[in-house]
């Protein structure tokens, strides 16, 4: 029997493009930039060692440029990808797919697209035919449309009970109130009934082009090969995407929401302040978020909540960066009766780490925590070594980042960490409560 | 944990059980190795030498199918109480020290094993395996630690379950099928039976069954075989054999005469959904190439995109959004095969239950055809390849097949075994084991008037 059950989660993301930071000993491989002949680039790690080949793409763009009242556009095109193509209608496309063993996933962020490949190196050459045929020829047959967009309305009427969904749903309309990230990427039974297959063609036609794309390639791969199926599989897009311009994010903290559900738990989430990815005081926020609730079974949230009180089975905290936004949220479940005492615990962490800051001792554990974990929870598969070549591409953090990134994180001081944990834990958290008794 | 989550580890699992298929792989692949120390401890090393990360896990081969009557949850929580210090190392001192190198550790329980593992850089090797060797026979429990984590982990049965219509269906269903057997016991355990388990229960049931004889120690990734060899008798050598657990008996199913019936309404459900589990043998218990016809069948079924389920109830003529059917024979006792489905809002449950139910008849009665058990046996091969692209998978696969009574044969074998799978094989096994007495139907239906 395999349905096995964890000592922990994971720190809940509220629906935030999680941060691919960590640290590869630069020995272990080598990028390489790749220029096709057309002018498209891809960073590369070759590897032999298992015969597969993966590719990744990014676009930006995502679900912030759904237009108004068409929400959830790009999360139904996110469903598309392997629903027909070229003289293939949707069972031919996946048969193929399925007999070469290929996989072919695509997905909607908040900023970008993101679709990846992953093949066979014997069967590379039809992979990337498919890929190619799946970004430049979909057929967007009205029935595919129809049963995906039937599959999503499903999904959404089936989560709209759902008190952890409805905590989440909340947090976000308040914080960013006016702004596209206020909308809910998924979309509504009602925006996706109205879209048409006409709005469909059109939206594609503008967010995938080659002016918005990154891409990365890991496995069985040289670089001429690789400048040719870049060629191949996206020459064929645009030259460039036409986006709606976003602008920055004017986020509202403080707002106390309840909210009656009848559930077995109470969800708890809190938002703060959070910094963004090119701040340079991202990594001593970085850093005081694993302080506070972060990945480690050492985080004081963690010790507090969990560990000595038995409040929760998941509690944590994370730092969530989009291109036009940051905050750092704190999620946790626990039994009704014991909810406010959970959240005034919560709170008084929070404001002790702000007042205080963390020991010495404790930011040179995390330190190292976060120095060594990179490795372990980047470098193990090809996929996800790929999904940090397009983080790095797309967050612009250079090609030789992973050999500073320890320098950057040893540079940080405990004045700095004390000073972010001031800036960001000091402000009144917009606090979302959903359980039973609350309204 | 029996939900559509439950779809996707299942389908893990196949493509676990089946990565050593292709001859390719036997020649290309790493070479694994194994021997048994004196304590009894059974030693696997995988090596892969990718990337500088090791994954080190330890199997027991005791789950919550191994508790005592009356006391659900204990292996469980006896997992989460691993974690609170020894007579060698203080409370937090191992997830300390894990997690100052940037390592991540975890641990589950299972019916039938329990495991816990780390990945770290190989120069923490050592460091972790001389932690896990000493709480294999050391734990110190006080009730000061034991009773907050009584707390927590029925915070867990509110999350996982309470919180899941879909979950609470699940172990209603699991109750019905075993009539007499613990499968019929929730892994986390009966909320009234958890919150009375005590710390006496916990030591007794580790001295009972945490001893190296009764485990398995994987290590996979970028290691040196005999280096890993020399660790594990330097560390898990020295611990003694504390116990003898003996072979595992549990108590055996009645053949069953009767089809079941479970139905749960609640107002958190939007859209209903139907799922039917089968009792049918596990890969331990099957008859030669049985239980890998039951994996063909599941895919022909269900399980990939042209499928039977699919095709008819997806695709083209769209009534569900999903129709699915899976075979999870890693059980040390008994398999299941289920088949799943939600329809399409504005389609009844009965209507769907009433094609499913043709398209299984079809399938008994008329067997499937020789194309495709020969696409199926593709589907199935090709996806094996990928398995061996992370190491944690492969130490997953290993673990779990070797603590739950296979051999590692059983897994070299299986490509050949599946390739011998003929027409005959499938059609029997749908003959045989697709019987409405052996199954019990499950809906999942929203609250009358919510």
């Amino acid at each position: 029997m395999m349905n096995a059950i964890f000592r922990t989660v994971l720190a809940p993301v509220a629906g935030a493009f999680l941060l691919a930071v960590a640290h590869l000993p630069a020995a272990a491989f080598q990028i390489q930039e790749v220029t096709s002949p057309l002018g498209i680039k891809a960073w590369l790690v070759e590897d032999y060692t298992v015969p597969i080949v993966t590719v990744s793409a990014a676009f930006k763009g995502g679900s912030v440029q759904d237009p108004p009242g068409r929400e959830g556009l790009a999360n139904l095109i996110s469903t598309l990808f392997d629903e027909g193509a070229g003289e293939l209608d949707s069972k031919a496309f996946q048969a193929r797919l399925e007999k070469l063993g290929t996989s072919l996933s695509y997905s909607d962020g908040r900023d970008r697209f993101t679709g990846t490949m992953r093949a066979l190196k014997e069967d590379s050459e039809e992979a990337f035919e498919l890929m190619r045929l799946s970004l430049t020829q979909l057929r967007f047959d009205e029935n595919a449309i129809g049963r995906m967009r039937q599959g999503l309305k499903a999904q959404i009427a089936s989560d709209a009970n759902d008190a952890a969904d409805k905590a989440t749903r909340e947090l976000r309309n308040s914080l960013f109130k006016g702004h596209p990230y206020a909308r809910s990427s998924r979309g509504t039974v009602e925006s996706l009934d109205a879209i048409t297959r006409e709005e469909i063609i059109a939206h594609f036609g503008k967010l995938f082009a080659r002016d918005n794309l990154a891409v990365a390639v890991v496995g069985a791969m040289n670089a001429a090969e690789t400048a040719q199926m870049l060629d191949k599989v996206f020459g064929g897009l645009p030259q460039k995407a036409q986006l709606v311009p976003v602008g920055p994010a004017d986020v509202k903290f403080g707002e106390q929401i309840e909210m009656e559900d009848s559930g077995s738990q109470t969800e708890i989430s809190l938002a703060l302040p959070g910094v963004q990815r090119n701040s340079p005081k991202f990594f001593a926020a970085y850093l005081m978020n694993e302080i506070l609730g972060g990945g480690a079974f050492s985080s004081r949230l963690y010790d507090e909540v969990r560990e000595k009180r038995g409040l929760a089975y998941s509690v944590g905290s994370s730092l969530s960066t989009f291109d036009n936004a940051a905050y750092l949220t704190i999620s946790t479940a626990t039994r009704a009766d014991r909810a406010d005492e959970t959240l005034a615990l919560i709170r008084s962490q929070m404001q002790r780490l702000a007042s205080e800051g963390p020991t010495q001792a404790e930011l040179d554990a995390v330190k190292k925590y976060v120095i060594g974990s990179y490795a372990i929870n980047n470098l193990d598969s090809s996929a996800k070594i790929a999904g940090v070549l397009i983080a790095m591409q797309t967050q612009g953090l250079g090609i030789d980042y992973i050999e500073k990134r320890e320098a950057l994180i040893n540079a940080v001081t405990l004045d700095e960490v004390k000073a972010v944990a001031a800036e960001l834990l000091g402000v009144e958290p917009t606090v979302v409560i959903v359980g039973p008794g609350r309204s | 944990m029996r939900s559509k989550s439950r779809l996707l580890a299942i389908a893990v699992l196949i493509a676990a059980a089946l990565f050593l298929r292709l001859p390719a792989f036997a020649q290309e692949g790493p070479q694994i190795v194994s021997r048994t120390l004196g304590n009894g401890l059974e030693v696997v090393v995988i090596p892969d030498r990718r990337a500088p990360v090791v994954t080190h896990m330890v199997w027991y081969k005791v789950g919550s199918a191994d508790e005592e009557r009356g006391k659900s949850g204990l292996a469980h929580f006896l997992e989460h109480l691993m974690f609170k210090g020894t007579k060698t190392y203080p409370e937090r001192e191992f997830s300390r020290k894990v997690a100052e190198i940037g390592g991540e550790e975890n641990a589950f329980t299972s019916t039938d094993y329990t495991a816990y593992y780390q990945k770290v850089s190989p120069q923490a090797l050592e460091m972790v395996m001389r932690y896990e060797a000493d709480r294999m026979e050391n734990l110190v429990l006080t009730d000061e630690n034991v009773l907050p984590e009584r707390d927590v982990i029925l915070e867990e049965r509110r999350q996982r379950i309470d919180s899941s219509p879909h979950a609470i269906l699940g172990e209603a269903m699991g109750a019905t099928l075993y009539a007499n057997h613990p499968y019929g016991i929730p892994i986390i355990g009966w909320q009234h039976e958890m919150g009375a388990l005590t710390r006496e229960d916990a030591i007794a049931f580790y001295d009972r069954h945490y001893t190296p004889n009764n485990a398995i120690l994987i290590v996979a990734g970028d290691v040196d075989t005999e280096a890993v060899f020399a660790l594990a008798q330097s560390t898990y050598g020295k611990v003694r054999r504390r116990a003898e657990p003996g072979v595992r008996v549990r108590s055996a199913e009645p053949e069953p005469l009767a089809a079941r019936r479970v139905t749960y309404s609640d107002p958190r459900v939007a859209t209903p959904s139907i799922q039917r589990t089968y009792a049918v043998p596990s890969y331990r218990q099957a008859q030669p190439r049985e239980a890998e016809a039951l994996d063909i069948l599941a895919v022909i079924m269900g399980g990939s995109s042209g499928s039977r389920f699919r095709s008819a109830l997806v695709v083209d003529d769209p009534v569900a959004t999903h129709a699915a059917a899976y075979y999870d024979g890693s059980g040390y006792d008994y398999g299941e095969f289920t088949v799943f489905s939600e329809p399409l809002p504005g389609n009844a449950i009965e209507a769907i239950e009433a094609k499913l139910d043709v398209l299984i008849d079809r399938i008994v009665k008329e067997g499937v055809t020789q194309e495709e058990l020969e696409s199926a046996r593709g589907v199935l091969v090709r996806s094996t390849i990928f398995e061996r692209d992370s190491q944690s998978r492969m130490a997953q696969i290993y673990g779990s097949v070797l603590a739950s009574g296979g051999t590692i044969a059983d897994i070299v074998e299986w490509p050949d075994r599946v390739r011998q799978v003929t027409l005959d094989d499938v059609n029997q096994a749908a003959r045989k084991w697709l019987d409405p007495r052996r199954s019990v139907t499950g809906l999942l239906m929203p609250k009358e008037g919510s």
